[in-house]
C-alpha cells in the first residue's frame, strides 16, 4: 500500500523504531526563541550537557520584544532579563543567533522560510505550536513544550507516538481571490471540523483551492492548523515551493540536486490510505470573521452572531461554551456582524504578517483614512518584511491613512510586549487565537484576513471586503 | 522527576469544555526563566477580579478545594499554546492529575514530563467524576480510580506509564541510543543550517 507524505517524512526520520509506543524521530531543524528555551538551557547546565548539533539549530527574540524603536532601552525588566538570558544561552552553547538589532530578526516562522532554513521533506520544532507553519513547505513541523526543546538541544531527536494522516481537500476557485483569503479558507475549515478536530493527526491540505495559493499564502493556512488541534499541517511541495526558495541566504549550496530528489520523493501516493478526510469547497465561500472566544466560532461576514443552540447543534458543553463566549465578547445572538463596531485594528502575527499580507491590505487602505473611533497598527512579521514594504512604499500608504508602522515581532497576537488591548477593546485581528484575554486582559478579539482587517480600520466595523474596489 | 504512583483526593470539578493554555497560565506570567512559582499564576484571570481579589464563584477560591490534586475539566483540555508552563502553574499548584475527556496533543505530552499523570475518560464518566464529593484514589500502577461507589479502568501507554512510575529522566534514556543518532547523522542527506 503507498504512503503518504507525512509517513514518508516520518519514515525518513526514524531513529530507533519499535513495534508499539513511540519512535526516536531525528529532528532537522530547531527553531529557539526567548520565551520557551530559558528553562531548557538551564536543564542542560544542570546535568552538564551540551547542544548536540548547533548547526542545526538558529534562535531568534520575537515573542516579547518591544515593536518601537529599536533604539530605546526595553523598559519591561522581566522581558529585557529574558532577552539577555537568550543571547547568553547562544553564546555559552554556539548557537547561531539573529538577536533585536539583527535585520534578520522577526517572528521565528516568518524569518525560517524567508532565510531558506525551512527545507521541504524535513523535520522542524520550536517550542512554539504555530511551528506548523513550516509545513506549507513540505515539511513536518510542530511544536513543542520546553522539556521536549531540552531534549532536542540534547539529542537532536525526539520520542514520538506517530499520528494519523488526515486528508483535507480544498477544491474549487474563489471568485475573488483578492476578497476571499487563505484565511478565510483556513477559518472555515476550522468552523467545520472543530477545534479538536485535527487532534492526533497530521493535516495534508491537498485539491485545487491549495495548488493555486501563494507560498506565503499556503503558510497562513498550514499556520492555523494547530488551531484544528492537529500535530502539524503540511502541503506538498511543488514548483512555487522550490522557486520561493532558490536563492536565499540560507539556501543549501547543493540545492537544485535536493530539489530532483524532492521532485520524486515528496507526494502522497497514490493509493496512499488517510484515516479522516474533510473537503471544503470554496466557490462560493464569503470572508469569516470570529464572533466567540475560540477560533471554531467563526462565521461568514454576511451572517449575524448566532445564538448558543445554532451553534452548539444540540451539545449542551458547546452551548455553555457558546453563552460564556458571547457574554465574555459582550455580543446579542442575532446582531449582524457587519454592526459590530471595532476600537483597534491590528495587522500582524505569524499568520498574516508576511509581504503579501501587507500589499493586499495595502490595497484596501490606498488614499483613505482609517476611522477617527479606531487605532490601528501594522506590526510586520520581520525586519526583512518592513524593509521590504518601505522599498515598495507600503509603510507610507499604512502611516497616511493613519495606521502606526511598527518594528518586527509577535507583538499584539500575544500581548506578551507592551501592545495589549485594554479592557473592554474590540479588536479586529490578522492573528491566530481569539481567546479570553489572549491580545490583553478583559480585550476581545475578532479573526478577519488582513484585508478585511484594514477594511473594517476604514469603516470603524466590520463590512464585506466584497464589496470593495480591490483593483 | 518525581516519580508518580498514586494519590488520593477531593476531585476539583472545572465545568469548561476547550480550556486553552491561555487560560491555564495568561502570557503575562511567561517572562519567568525558571520553572518553578507559576502556581500563583495558575487560571489567574478566572481566580482574580482586576484589582487582583479572588473571585467568589471560580471554584479553585472554594475553600473545601484547597487540598485536591485531581483536576476534572472538559473536552479537549490544555488546547493552544504549547507553553509548558501551563503544566508548572498546575504542578506548582499542587495538581498531580488531570482528568478530561480529550487533551490537546502538545499539553498532552508536556504533562509527562513534569511527573503529571492526564486521564481521558469517556465523556459520562468525566462527568460523574465531577459530581463526586468523596476523595478518589488514583492508582497508576493498576490503572485503576477507586471512588466511593465505583472501580474505573483507564488506559495509558506502557512507555509513558513507566516515565512516570519510575520519574526517569528522558534524554538520559535516549543517550543510550547515542550509536543509533550518530548512525543515523551519517546517512542523512539533510544539510547543515550555517
Amino acid at each position: 500500500m503507498g504512503k503518504t507524505l507525512f509517513e514518508k517524512i516520518w519514515d525518513a526520520h526514524i531513529v530507533v523504531g519499535k513495534e508499539s509506543g513511540p519512535s526516536l524521530i531525528y529532528i532537522d531543524r530547531h527553531l529557539v526563541h526567548e520565551v520557551t528555551s530559558p528553562q531548557a538551557f538551564d536543564g542542560l547546565r544542570m546535568n552538564n550537557r551540551q547542544v548536540r548539533r548547533p548547526d542545526l539549530t538558529i534562535a531568534t527574540m520575537d515573542h516579547n520584544v518591544p515593536t518601537t524603536d529599536r533604539g530605546l532601552p526595553i523598559l519591561d525588566q522581566t522581558s529585557s532579563v529574558q532577552i539577555k538570558t537568550l543571547e547568553k544561552n547562544c553564546q555559552d552553547f554556539g548557537i547561531k543567533l539573529f538577536d533585536i538589532n539583527s535585520p534578520n530578526q522577526g517572528i521565528v516562522h516568518v524569518i525560517g522560510p524567508q532565510l531558506g532554513i525551512t527545507l521541504p521533506g524535513s523535520t522542524i520544532v520550536c517550542g512554539d505550536s504555530h511551528t506548523s507553519t513550516h509545513g506549507a513547505f513540505g515539511a513536518l513541523a510542530f511544536g513543542i513544550g520546553t522539556s521536549e526543546v531540552e531534549h532536542v538541544l540534547a539529542s537532536q531527536t525526539l520520542w514520538l507516538e506517530k499520528p494519523k494522516p488526515f486528508e483535507i481537500r480544498v477544491e474549487g476557485k474563489r471568485k475573488n481571490p483578492h476578497a476571499v483569503t487563505a484565511k478565510d479558507i483556513i477559518l472555515s475549515i476550522i468552523k467545520n471540523i472543530g477545534t479538536g478536530g485535527g487532534t492526533g493527526t497530521v493535516i495534508e491540505y491537498r485539491g485545487e483551492g491549495i495548488e493555486d495559493l501563494s507560498m506565503e499564502q499556503r503558510m497562513t493556512i498550514c499556520n492555523m492548523s494547530i488551531e484544528a488541534g492537529a500535530r502539524a499541517g503540511l502541503i506538498a511541495p511543488d514548483e512555487k515551493t522550490y522557486d520561493y526558495l532558490r536563492g536565499r541566504q540560507y539556501t543549501p549550496k547543493n540545492y537544485e540536486s535536493l530539489v530532483e530528489y524532492w521532485r520524486e520523493n515528496l507526494k502522497s501516493d497514490d493509493d496512499a490510505k488517510f484515516e479522516k478526510q474533510f473537503t471544503l469547497h470554496i466557490d462560493d465561500i464569503a470572508p469569516q470573521v470570529s464572533w466567540g472566544t475560540n477560533p471554531g466560532m467563526t462565521c461568514d461576514v454576511t451572517e449575524t452572531v448566532p445564538t448558543p443552540e445554532e451553534f452548539s447543534k444540540g451539545d449542551s458543553n458547546q452551548k455553555k461554551g457558546a453563552e460564556k463566549a458571547l457574554d465574555y465578547m459582550d455580543l446579542e445572538a442575532g446582531t449582524p456582524i457587519e454592526e459590530i463596531k471595532i476600537d483597534r485594528v491590528f495587522i500582524g502575527s505569524c499568520t498574516n504578517a508576511r509581504l503579501e499580507d501587507l500589499i493586499e491590505a495595502s490595497k484596501v487602505i490606498k488614499g483613505q483614512k482609517i476611522s477617527s473611533d479606531v487605532r490601528a497598527m501594522v506590526v510586520p512579521g520581520s525586519q526583512m518584511v518592513k524593509k521590504q514594504a518601505e522599498e515598495m512604499g507600503l509603510d507610507k500608504i499604512f502611516t497616511d491613512a493613519n495606521f502606526e508602522w511598527r518594528e518586527a515581532g509577535c507583538s499584539m497576537c500575544l500581548g506578551m510586549n507592551p501592545d495589549i488591548l485594554s479592557p473592554g477593546e474590540r479588536c479586529a485581528s490578522t492573528s491566530n487565537r481569539n481567546f479570553e484575554g489572549r491580545q490583553g486582559t478583559g480585550g476581545r478579539t475578532h479573526l478577519v484576513s488582513p484585508v478585511m482587517a484594514a477594511a473594517a480600520a476604514i469603516n470603524g466595523h466590520f463590512v464585506d471586503v466584497r464589496k470593495m474596489d480591490l483593483s | 522527576m518525581e516519580p508518580f504512583k498514586k494519590t488520593k483526593s477531593i476531585v476539583t470539578p472545572l465545568d469548561k469544555v476547550n480550556v486553552d493554555t491561555d487560560q491555564i497560565v495568561p502570557k503575562q506570567f511567561l517572562k519567568l526563566v525558571q520553572k518553578s512559582g507559576f502556581g500563583k499564576f495558575l487560571f489567574f484571570n478566572w481566580r482574580y477580579d482586576e484589582n487582583e481579589h479572588p473571585k467568589s464563584d471560580f471554584v479553585l477560591n472554594d475553600s473545601k478545594y484547597d487540598n485536591s490534586k485531581i483536576l476534572v475539566a472538559g473536552d479537549n483540555f490544555g488546547c493552544g499554546s504549547s507553553r509548558e508552563h501551563a503544566v508548572w502553574a498546575l504542578q506548582d499548584y499542587g495538581f498531580s492529575v488531570i482528568i478530561s475527556p480529550s487533551f490537546a496533543d502538545i499539553f498532552f505530552s508536556n504533562c509527562f514530563k513534569n511527573g503529571i499523570l492526564p486521564i481521558s475518560l469517556e465523556q459520562n464518566i468525566v462527568e460523574k467524576l465531577q459530581q463526586e464529593s468523596e476523595p478518589i484514589e488514583v492508582d497508576l500502577e493498576n490503572q485503576t480510580i477507586k471512588t466511593s461507589s465505583d472501580e474505573i479502568h483507564f488506559d495509558i501507554d506502557s512507555h509513558k506509564k513507566k516515565i512516570l512510575l519510575e520519574g526517569l529522566d528522558d534524554i538520559a534514556q535516549t543517550y543510550q541510543f547515542e550509536d543509533k543518532i550518530s548512525e543515523f547523522e551519517k546517512q542523512s542527506t539533510v544539510p547543515s543550517v550555517l
